[in-house]
Parts: C-alpha cells; sequence; structure tokens
C-alpha cells in the first residue's frame, strides 16, 4: 500500500497548501533538503532561511497575528535552543506558531552531542504543555500533519511536528 | 543624520516614543521590544496596531518582520533597545536580504541594561548603525537630535525600507509599566491588524 504514496515530502508539501501555510522560515538540515528544495522551487510559498531558530517563531508570530501563516522547520538541536522563547511568546499570547522537526540523535546517530540533546526534545514539549506528534509511517503523515496544523489554528496553540528516522531515512554514516 | 555616534544628543526615549506616534496617522503597526521599549509605548497612548512583548528578548524586529510580510501595505516599526538588539544580532542580516520595504527598524541605544539595574552591556561601544550597514541595511543612520529623529521618520513613513533608525538615550527611566495580560495583547494586536473581526462579548 505504502509504495503508491508519493515521499513524505511531498505529502507535507501538499498539506501546507491545503491550510494555506504559505510563509516557511527554517534553519536547515539535511533530511529537510528535498522539502527545502520544493518549498524553494514553488511560487505559492515564501521561503527563506534565519540566523537563529528564535528569529523564526518571532518571524511567525508577527506574521501570523497579521493574517499568514507559517511552518517553522528545523533539526533536534535547534529546538532545544527554544524554551525561552516558546514559553514566553507563543505559549504566553496564545500564538499557534507550527514547528516541523527532523528528528536527530535517534535511530544509529554518530554525533554524542545530538543523542544527548534529542533526550531534552519531548520532555520540553510536554513541560510546556505544547502539543507534539511524531510522524514516523508514510501512511499516517497526511492525517497527522494536516491535523496537527488544524488543531493548533482552531484552538490557537503552538504545536511541533517531529519528523522520525523511520519516516524519512535520517542522517546516517557510511558503514 | 549621522554615520558615526560622535556628538550624538543623548534623548529621552519616552519623548522620541510619543514624537513616533504623533505621525503615525495610516494605523501603522508597531513592536515593542521587551522591557522599557514596549513601556513607554504604553505610556505614550495605546493603540490597537501595538503589540507590547513581555518576554522572548530581542525579538522585536522578527516579529515585525513577520507583521511585515503579512501585510506588505501596512508600515511596521519595531521599537528595540541595544541589550535585545545583541541577543539577535542575526536577524538583521535577515531583514536585508529579505528586505521588506514597509519594515522600520527604530534602536533604542543606552548602552545599559537599565530595567535589571542599569549593568553595562557588554557592547556598550559598539555602533549598531555601523552593525546594520554592514549587515546589509544599506541606510541605516543615528538621528543626531529630536529633529533629525522627526526627519527620519518622515522619510521611513514616505519612502520603501527597510529603514534602521539609531538613537541614543538618557538615562531617564520609562514614564509607565504596560498591563502584563499576553491573551489580551495579541486579541487587540490582531483586531488592529483587521486579522479578527468578531465582536467582543460584554
Amino acid at each position: 500500500m505504502t509504495q503508491s504514496l508519493p515521499p513524505w515530502h511531498e505529502i507535507v508539501l501538499n498539506v501546507f497548501k491545503v491550510n494555506e501555510v504559505k510563509l516557511i522560515t527554517y534553519v536547515p538540515d539535511n533530511v529537510l533538503k528535498p522539502l527545502i528544495q520544493a518549498l524553494h522551487a514553488d511560487p505559492y510559498f515564501t521561503c527563506f532561511p534565519t540566523a537563529r531558530e528564535e528569529e523564526a517563531v518571532g518571524i511567525l508570530s508577527g506574521a501570523w497575528m497579521a493574517g499568514l501563516r507559517g511552518m517553522l522547520l528545523m533539526q533536534t538541536s535547534g529546538f532545544a535552543t527554544l524554551p525561552n522563547v516558546l514559553a514566553s511568546l507563543p505559549c504566553a499570547f496564545q500564538i499557534p506558531v507550527m514547528m516541523m522537526i527532523s528528528e536527530r540523535g535517534t535511530l544509529g546517530e554518530f554525533n554524542v552531542g545530538q543523542a544527548a540533546v534529542c533526550r531534552t526534545m519531548r520532555p520540553i514539549l510536554d513541560s510546556l504543555a505544547m502539543e507534539h506528534h511524531t510522524v514516523s509511517r508514510l501512511d499516517e503523515c497526511e492525517m497527522i500533519v494536516d491535523r496537527t496544523i488544524r488543531q493548533a489554528i482552531m484552538t490557537q496553540a503552538p504545536a511541533a511536528l517531529i519528523l522520525s528516522p523511520l519516516l524519512t531515512g535520517g542522517k546516517v554514516v557510511a558503514r | 543624520m549621522s554615520g558615526t555616534t560622535h556628538n550624538l544628543k543623548r534623548m529621552y526615549r519616552f519623548d522620541l516614543t510619543t514624537r513616533l506616534v504623533a505621525k503615525l496617522k495610516q494605523e501603522e503597526a508597531v513592536i515593542g521590544g521587551i522591557g522599557h521599549s514596549n513601556f513607554d509605548l504604553w505610556a505614550a497612548g495605546h493603540r490597537p496596531q501595538n503589540f507590547y512583548m513581555l518576554g522572548s528578548m530581542g525579538l522585536a524586529i522578527p516579529i515585525a518582520m513577520g507583521v511585515a510580510l503579512a501585510q506588505p501595505a501596512r508600515k511596521t516599526f519595531a521599537l528595540e533597545g541595544d541589550g535585545s538588539l545583541l541577543m539577535e544580532l542575526g536577524c538583521l542580516t535577515t531583514v536585508a536580504t529579505q528586505a521588506p520595504k514597509n519594515l522600520i527598524i527604530i534602536l533604542f541605544d543606552n548602552g545599559i541594561y537599565q530595567i535589571t539595574g542599569g549593568q553595562p552591556t557588554p557592547g556598550a561601544g559598539a555602533d549598531y548603525v555601523a552593525i546594520a550597514r554592514a549587515c546589509g541595511l544599506a541606510t541605516a543612520a543615528w538621528a543626531a537630535n529630536e529633529a533629525e529623529f522627526e526627519r527620519m521618520l518622515d522619510n521611513a513613513l514616505a519612502t520603501d525600507g527597510p529603514h534602521f533608525i539609531g538613537c541614543k538615550l538618557d538615562a531617564q527611566g520609562p514614564k509607565a509599566q504596560t498591563e502584563r495580560d499576553p491573551a489580551q495583547i495579541r486579541d487587540r494586536f490582531m483586531r488592529g491588524m483587521g486579522t479578527k473581526k468578531n465582536r467582543t462579548l460584554g
């Protein structure tokens, strides 16, 4: 069944369009590369990098309040820079900042720093009471991404989508 | 306009903020950065188009940039302190590269963390206008005094940006303290931006 489905990044891009998520800010990641390339190539999206993930949270907060929906793409270590601004901006002000995190640090990680910081991600999301879901199967990708975006907007609450290496293949080193 | 910090007058933040607000006739958006930057915006008279940032130090310019991208026809101001800018200096490169024409950054530079007791910032000798120019904001300049600040505001309101106006501040504290109710601040701001239109109850 999964053979007939498009790759995860095509599913994600289409779900962004269906939900009018037009503004994409990112700090790059190898796993996210095909998605970032496709977003840049599609004139529907305004897509650009920021110097830090915090900056992107600010941009998306302002954009949403002024009527433009967006998504922040980053990797696990980038998410770990965010707890203060998440607590004091989207959480406190009830702004649906939406984040997509490529999960490093698990299932074959080669960098001990990534492995350590990965263990902080879900406890941070839980302690901020932020909705988060991990996408690990291609056949669940559309529903999880779509419903998470819709719920974030309807409940005015920030949310995080974690892309597991089970979905993306992750970043691996040659044997 | 001046490209150096030599002979710049040290001005009063509340006075400058009042002069800014007096010029806003087109429902321009104003994002007040953490602490005294937004306290004096509040004290200058609340407008629905004001957003008062209560945490997330350093994000006034990114928030303003998001507003500017979402509503290209609306002039959008960021009021940011020097200590806050140091937290997120990289955002000046993003602003310069994306170059939203309707974004105006006003930097309030007192060289200290006034709200925590006046400790000097690590950048007390830094020239933030020179930094902004080096990031690609070619028209960044210091306002030498109040009259020049007003002329620079008129120019920023009349011409395409992004603009960056640096102001050296005196040591006077804020005039008042913003009401800390983030959900209400956000709701009022969205109504001011026209993105939320249903009637409020009560």
